[in-house]
């Protein structure tokens, strides 16, 4: 079962994206920030982890997923006072924000584009 | 009196006159294919975790490695070819979920190494990942803010 | 002097210029297409053995060019001057190209009307006697505009249907005052339209207006229509702005058969709809002046055609001007080529 909410709650989001896509005049850069912010907005509303609980990967995986992960750490630091709260929305991002930094600029460094077919 | 004809209303009128000569694009295919293949990389995802997790591996640690194994795999594609092909006709499924942030940085730094791996590929490789994480940081940490004002009284 | 205007907008000649003989470079994917065989040079690798594409892009033009005087049996020092533009910011593909051919140069930025602007200027250099002999071209390449309007070519996105390819093409001509086959017959220089399209991914519906606002004046000018041309050729509309522009000159009172017989685009003609991957059809510089160059100029030399009017079709947006919310502008030049 969970399996099943994970793969419809994944594939609903991406549905979303690609909606957003095809029927506004909005770029792709545009839509991946208007799904960050909506993963933020919607875990300041506390509306978002309900969703995780459910679908798991299929709603953290997704970047509105990225966008809830940095507002719960943000908020959570919130506890700790205001220190907490700057560190907080880096701190819960850091494996992937690092990999995706120092893994992708090696192998930027290392391939070159290919002419499209 | 002749009303004078508004510039934006001939721009109008020329919008709807093009209408029917452009072709849209395929959506139901489209969204078929994204609800596949996101809830498909999702489903997989989950099963990766699972499998860490039977492993003993801690929960949170579980997630981490699964979300870092998606970003790395997403950038090997984007530096070996592939990827472009598959998204487009994957569409949102794959520029939705992480991968497509993780494409989203190799490739402009791929292309514009030329101009230099500082200025080059070191600047470009934010040129779509920059915008995400300045307004994802900035919101969230005003949400952090929020909380943090809220809890004080 | 004698008087050369005629109407509002065009210029006419008599007794040369006359246009020697061009070549066409073309990319890999132009070079499978349809028009594959009246092309002078097909790419291998698009890379064409240069580090990056824009130096790529440059060599093209330069092969187009040496071809260009090689074939019409003239050397660089028959050669007074070189006009030529690209997309490329501060033309570099044109300017680096001619750091390389050194020769006088004047670069142009039509976008992707250079084609004809660039023959229209050095048929009236030519005719005014400011120039014995000259080289025009125009060149693209879908790597380099693609990253410096769209997207890196590595970066997953879906292009909508209507979006179009930029061509990886150059052409070149040499205009002489000395006789040959073709003659510079008249131009009509365009004025900027802009329709208010805003969407980069709609190029065809954004020139059309230029396009059939060129060749209405070139009629209203000339006292010519449809009949007197074996052909009307516009430079990169595309499918959807072709099939615009056959509507809105119908919709102006042109006879619907002529323009169905004889009307059609560059953009629309460089590739196989069915078989190659384009969407919408080709765009840039190379597209039209590949087309003119190469398939034109042997179909006139082959007296299958006649009289024909070209118009390159340009998108004058810069890589900014979209994200100030400005619309994208549209120009076409036309050129008659005739037989004598």
């Amino acid at each position: 079962m969970d399996y099943l909410y994970t793969f419809l709650i994944g594939g609903g989001i991406c549905v979303i994206g690609q909606v957003l896509m095809d029927r506004t005049k909005l770029t792709t850069p545009r839509v991946l920030v208007i799904l960050v912010l909506s993963g933020v907005v919607l875990q300041a509303l506390q509306l978002y982890e309900p969703l995780v609980n459910l679908a798991h990967q299929g709603a953290t995986v997704p970047l509105p997923g990225f966008g809830y992960a940095l507002a719960k750490g943000a908020i959570e630091g919130a506890e700790s006072g205001i220190i907490g709260v700057i560190q907080g929305a880096l701190k819960a991002t850091a494996a992937g924000i690092t990999v995706a930094v120092a893994w992708g600029y090696l192998l930027a460094l290392c391939f070159n584009p290919k002419p499209p077919k | 009196m002749k009303k004078e004809v508004q510039k934006k209303d001939i721009e109008a009128g020329y919008a709807a006159y093009v209408k029917p000569f452009t072709p849209k694009p395929p959506y139901l295919k489209n969204c078929l294919w994204a609800f596949f293949t996101g809830g498909s990389i999702c489903t997989l995802a989950y099963l990766a975790n699972n499998l860490l997790m039977e492993g003993g591996m801690e929960e949170k640690n579980a997630q981490t490695l699964v979300t870092v194994g998606i970003i790395m795999i997403a950038q090997l594609l984007t530096a070996l070819g592939p990827f472009d092909t598959i998204a487009k006709t994957a569409g949102a499924g794959v520029i939705v979920p992480i991968s497509g942030f993780a494409n989203s940085m190799v490739a402009p730094a791929m292309e514009y190494k030329k101009e230099g791996i500082v200025l080059g590929a070191g600047a470009k490789l934010f040129t779509v990942a920059g915008p995400v994480l300045v307004c994802g940081i900035t919101a969230a940490t005003a949400a952090g803010v929020i909380y943090w004002i809220a809890g004080l009284f | 002097m004698a008087d050369r205007k005629l109407g509002k907008q065009t210029v006419y000649f008599e007794n040369g210029p006359f246009v020697a003989g061009g070549a066409a470079v073309v990319g890999r994917k132009e070079g499978e297409g349809p028009l594959s065989e009246w092309f002078d040079f097909r790419l291998k690798d698009d890379r064409y053995g240069e580090k990056t594409w824009e130096k790529a892009e440059s060599k093209m033009l330069k092969e187009a060019m040496m071809l260009a005087m090689k074939k019409t049996g003239r050397e660089k020092s028959d050669i007074d001057l070189v006009l030529s533009g690209d997309l490329l910011n501060q033309i570099m593909s044109s300017s680096f190209m001619a750091r390389d051919l050194q020769l006088p140069f004047l670069g142009l930025y039509g976008a992707c009307s250079t084609m004809t602007e660039s023959l229209l200027l050095g048929a009236m250099l030519t005719k005014g006697g400011f120039a014995h002999n000259i080289v025009v071209g125009a060149s693209s390449h879908f790597c380099t505009a693609e990253r410096q309007f769209r997207m890196p070519v590595e970066h997953g996105n879906q292009r909508p249907p209507s979006a179009q390819w930029t061509a990886t093409a150059a052409g070149a001509m040499v205009l002489s005052e000395k006789r040959s086959s073709i003659r510079v017959d008249c131009g009509t220089i365009g004025k900027v339209i802009d329709a208010g399209v805003k969407d980069a991914n709609q190029m065809g519906s954004a020139m059309a207006p230029a396009a059939v606002d060129t060749i209405l004046h070139h009629f209203a000018d000339t006292g010519r229509s449809f009949a007197d041309y074996d052909l009307v050729l516009t430079g990169d509309l595309g499918f959807v702005g072709k099939a615009i522009a056959a509507d809105l000159l119908i919709d102006a009172g042109m006879d619907a058969g002529l323009v169905k017989s004889r009307y059609d685009d560059c953009g629309a003609m460089l590739y196989d709809r069915e078989r190659q991957d384009v969407h919408s059809g080709g765009s840039g510089c190379g597209c039209s002046a590949a087309v003119f160059s190469g398939y034109i100029l042997k179909r006139l030399q082959q007296g299958d055609l006649n009289r024909v009017l070209l118009l390159s079709t340009g998108a004058m947006l810069s890589t900014i001007s979209p994200f100030q919310g400005e619309s994208i502008p549209g120009i076409a030049h036309g050129v008659v080529l005739e037989v004598c």
